[in-house]
């Protein structure tokens, strides 16, 4: 199978997007990464199955996804609470987004359970469309927006927030005030 | 039963509908650590990926 340029560029320009997806979804670079390409590799092998005309970019994020949770499930037999793993694997990787800045957000988007988690950033993150998300999460509309909403009123609760002002300094002026003393 | 649990859960609880303007900030920190990865671009390693894939394709007498 040669590949065809057309495909070749929307693979790759899916690639930063899948990563960002994927560090969401396990929260660590090294294995987001290796997701990453386990999902090109079985979008490329498959490539067959992908409808030209059609989202290729939905497309791999719900081959990403499937796998993500394939091997969720198996490793979830060997660690009892997955989602509180999850949130401690970031805390004790603190740098793995790059900056401090967002450390307190991404603990609290840790905390949400991954069903929530993964809706709320393939709308607010990724830029789908509630139904392209409920497509890659083989569920029903209704069940992205619901799981959408739980996600934001959870994140809220969780960081403290009633309104725009509890969020205090902008994330820079707060990362300026966090670092002077350095 | 559940119905009026989680009714009255809601009542004591904070507000269950978000303001807009809390919904917008939370957007844009969600985006703006999303985009801080977004923004690395394409890793060499996806690129040599492709082209590996890509080259062994060709030889392919198909």
């Amino acid at each position: 199978m040669s590949m065809d340029e057309s495909v070749r560029k929307a693979v790759l320009g899916a690639v930063p997007s899948l990563r960002a997806f994927a560090i969401s979804l396990c929260g660590n670079v090294d294995r987001a990464d290796d997701l990453v390409q386990e999902t090109l590799l079985r979008a490329l092998a498959n490539i067959d199955s992908f409808q030209p005309g059609t989202n290729m970019s939905a497309w791999l994020f719900t081959i990403l996804r499937n796998h993500f949770r394939s091997e969720y499930r198996k490793r979830r037999r060997e660690v009892e609470d997955s989602d509180g793993h999850h949130a401690e694997s970031l805390k004790s990787q603190p740098d793995q987004y790059g900056h401090v800045e967002f450390r307190e957000f991404r603990e609290a988007l840790a905390q949400l359970p991954s069903d929530q988690r993964e809706a709320l950033i393939l709308v607010g993150a990724s830029g789908f469309s509630y139904e392209e998300a409920a497509g890659i999460c083989g569920c029903a509309v209704g069940t992205i927006k619901s799981r959408v909403n739980r996600a934001r009123t959870r994140l809220a609760e969780l960081l403290h927030v009633n309104s725009a002002e509890d969020f205090g300094p902008d994330e820079t002026t707060r990362a300026v005030l966090a670092s002077g003393g350095e | 039963m559940e119905a009026a649990a989680t009714r009255n859960k809601k009542l004591t609880a904070k507000p269950a509908k978000l303001g807009r303007d809390v919904q917008a900030r939370l957007g844009q920190q969600l985006r703006a650590m999303y985009d801080e990865v977004v923004n690395q671009g394409v890793p060499d390693r996806f690129n040599d990926l492709i082209n590996r894939l890509d080259s062994s394709g060709k030889k392919d007498p198909q």
